[in-house]
């Protein structure tokens, strides 16, 4: 028994892990960086990056709820920085720390989710539109309506994911993508459900559609503007529109959590992130809009150029935020997807 | 990407202990007089299974049957029932009533049923003859069967399924082929076709490897008898073969039918998300709805049903023959 005892104590010295004195705990999108740039700031600063990622909103906001200590800088989308205010999970950015924060251009710096960007900073933002194989569609494509088109029949991916087909419907129905009435909510769902069981919908995805759109499995996509570009890069065949009745505009920013462990490292991470030369290295892998200012005029035409990338003032202001909806609105939305998703 | 190696301390201190534990029991089992308790060696494993499988339950269980508020409710299983049951309560007096009851839920659960009844008869259909030869000791190809059947499962069934897709798929390997030999492409993938095809394929082996470990276990004199008292091979199949090998089809259909009706993330990626099965409904509950009440209360429903099921099978093997899974 002795042995076993001295055996356990062993075990109990295991050697300890110690905490490294420069650390900052990043939660990030999965794919929504160029990895060269964690390196880059590890070598700069001597911080070393601990570096985790989501695939949902809703997934990085269970894991932040429950261990809030874990992480400094998260990278949440415009509605769940709404949400994410509301529990007080925030803190207020010191912009003295940040002087990167310079460069964010003017229009992105006052955000309906947080109002003066007090609590964040934006990161990349895009847009929702249509991605389509030119070579499959002879329509014109610059109405929600050709997603509803029998001529394209088993030909559409939708997103599966719930705020961004039920927005784009209700916004193809002149509501507003936050609608919150049942009555709206029901119009939306019906036009969805007439979709599926029409046989317009060859599939519901999220990740997997880029790809595909790029072998050519279908000839109209709901899409974000940078998924679009990726695909438009490795296959020319395809175009980006945003319809005409307007559709989701989107910032994903940084926010830094309160009462975090590695406040200064966080801020110089943030900072590190809005200098134009890596701001560029991070849209040029993947291929969001920059809000970055000074990062879009060392891209310059390139970049200019390409409505997917830099879309018009006109488009934006057809485009409408998403606003955080919440416990008691959000189970209607979901029952009503499932309802969607299970139409046959 | 990148992955941290840095490991919490507790990971480190539960694979110290571990790694103490098995090279105690070692010992212990070879040096016999030793003066302690040998059950006292299996206390890790007990406080393993009631840390990781009694208390989960516990908590499905808690989870299933309270609201949001921590209060003792059955609305979570009327929520089974009636899809629409939460929905009715949030969307206002004046809507309510217009709403019927939702089905989606029981539909689901009828959906994977009856997909996992299929997906089970035909791996026992295409599974019982491949044990066959497998076991058959005049059959020269039966060890490297074995093999094969195995060689895929080295890899992760996540990326077997995805790798379906390349064959399945409009463009993919299967419809290029067609059409080179100057044939119509035929759309394989985004039905419920396709997701039996990724259950069969995924699930085949756990039927044919129970079984074929039966089969090998039998006394070949027993055939021989039975050919030598006049049966004809295929008398001898149907009537000395098949009978004894029943333990083994058992549990095959067990370890089939368990992970069938669970099944998730194959009616997404072969189905396209156009079917969703009770693994998927259960998954969303979860982790988009964050809705673990409900979610919890469908993962009590769809227990109970296994072992509803697991009970039935349980009558035909009463001794556990088939390696006491049921």
């Amino acid at each position: 028994m002795k042995r076993f005892a001295a055996l356990l104590l062993v075990v109990l010295l295991f050697p300890v892990i110690a905490l490294a004195d420069g650390v900052v705990n990043v939660f990030n999108w999965e794919d929504y960086i160029d990895e060269s740039v964690l390196k880059m700031f590890e070598e700069e600063t001597g911080i070393h990056v601990n570096y985790m990622c989501f695939t949902t909103n809703e997934d990085m906001m269970v894991q932040v709820e429950a261990n809030p200590g874990a992480f400094d800088v998260v990278f949440p989308s415009d509605y769940m920085v709404e949400r994410m205010l509301n529990k007080g999970l925030l803190e207020e950015i010191n912009y003295d720390h940040i002087p990167n924060a310079q460069y964010i251009m003017e229009n992105l710096r006052n955000p309906d989710y947080d109002p003066n960007g007090v609590h964040s900073i934006p990161y990349m933002w895009g847009t929702v539109g249509i991605l389509y194989n030119t070579t499959m569609v002879d329509d014109p494509v610059d109405s929600w309506e050709i997603l509803w088109n029998t001529k394209y029949a088993n030909n559409v991916f939708m997103l599966d994911s719930i705020r961004d087909s039920m927005g784009i419907t209700l916004c193809s129905l002149g509501y507003s993508m936050n609608e919150r009435d049942y009555p709206a909510l029901r119009a939306a769902t019906d036009k969805l459900v007439l979709q599926k069981t029409s046989g317009m919908v060859k599939a519901y995805q999220v990740d997997e559609t880029k790809d595909k759109m790029v072998a050519g499995e279908a000839a109209l996509a709901l899409m974000w503007s940078g998924d679009a570009q990726y695909a438009i890069d490795l296959n020319s065949d395809l175009a980006f529109a945003v319809p005409k009745e307007g559709s989701n505009v989107w910032i994903d920013p940084m926010v830094i959590i309160k009462g975090c462990r590695n406040l200064e490292n966080a801020e110089k991470f943030v900072d590190f992130l809005c200098r134009p030369d890596i701001a560029v290295l991070n849209c040029e892998e993947i291929r969001y809009s920059s809000p970055n200012s000074a990062a879009i005029e060392l891209m310059g035409e390139e970049y200019t150029e390409n409505p997917v990338l830099s879309p018009s003032e006109e488009t934006i202001t057809r485009c409408e935020f998403f606003h955080d909806i919440d416990e008691t609105i959000m189970p209607i939305y979901t029952t009503l997807w499932n309802e969607v998703k299970n139409a046959k | 990407m990148r992955y941290d190696m840095q490991l919490p301390w507790w990971a480190w201190l539960l694979m110290g202990t571990a790694l103490v534990l098995f090279i105690l029991m070692v010992v212990i089992s070879v040096r016999r007089n030793h003066g302690v308790k040998r059950s006292l060696f299996a206390s890790p494993y007990t406080l393993w299974m009631l840390l990781f499988t009694i208390v989960p339950v516990i908590l499905i269980g808690y989870y299933a049957f309270t609201g949001t508020d921590g209060t003792f409710t059955l609305d979570n299983f009327r929520n089974f029932w009636d899809s629409n049951f939460d929905m009715k309560k949030l969307v206002g007096e004046e809507y309510a009533s217009t709403i019927p009851r939702g089905t989606v839920n029981v539909d689901t659960l009828t959906y994977s049923l009856w997909m996992a009844f299929l997906c089970t008869a035909l791996s026992l259909l295409l599974g019982y003859p491949a044990a066959l030869f497998m076991a058959d000791r005049n059959m020269k190809l039966g060890s490297s069967l074995v093999v094969l059947f195995i060689i895929p499962m080295w890899m992760n069934f996540l990326l077997r399924t995805i790798a379906w897709m390349s064959l399945l798929e409009d463009n993919g390997l299967i419809n290029s082929l067609l059409r080179s030999i100057g044939l119509e492409g035929v759309q394989l993938m985004y039905n419920s076709g396709a997701v039996l095809l990724g259950m069969v394929y995924n699930f085949l082996p756990f039927m044919v490897f129970p079984i074929y470990t039966s089969l090998s276990k039998q006394d070949i004199n027993l055939s021989e008898a039975a050919a030598d008292l006049g049966c004809s091979p295929m008398q001898a199949l149907m009537k000395v073969t098949i009978p004894l090998s029943l333990p083994g089809v058992i549990s095959g259909i067990t370890m089939v039918f368990m992970p069938s009706v669970t099944t998730f993330f194959i009616p997404r990626v072969l189905g396209g998300g156009n079917t969703m099965m009770f693994g998927d409904l259960i998954e969303s509950k979860f982790l988009t709805e964050g809705n673990w009440n409900v979610g919890s209360a469908l993962s009590l429903i769809m227990m109970v049903l296994i072992l509803i099921s697991l009970s039935i099978l349980r009558k035909a093997d009463p001794n556990g023959e088939g390696g006491g899974i049921v």
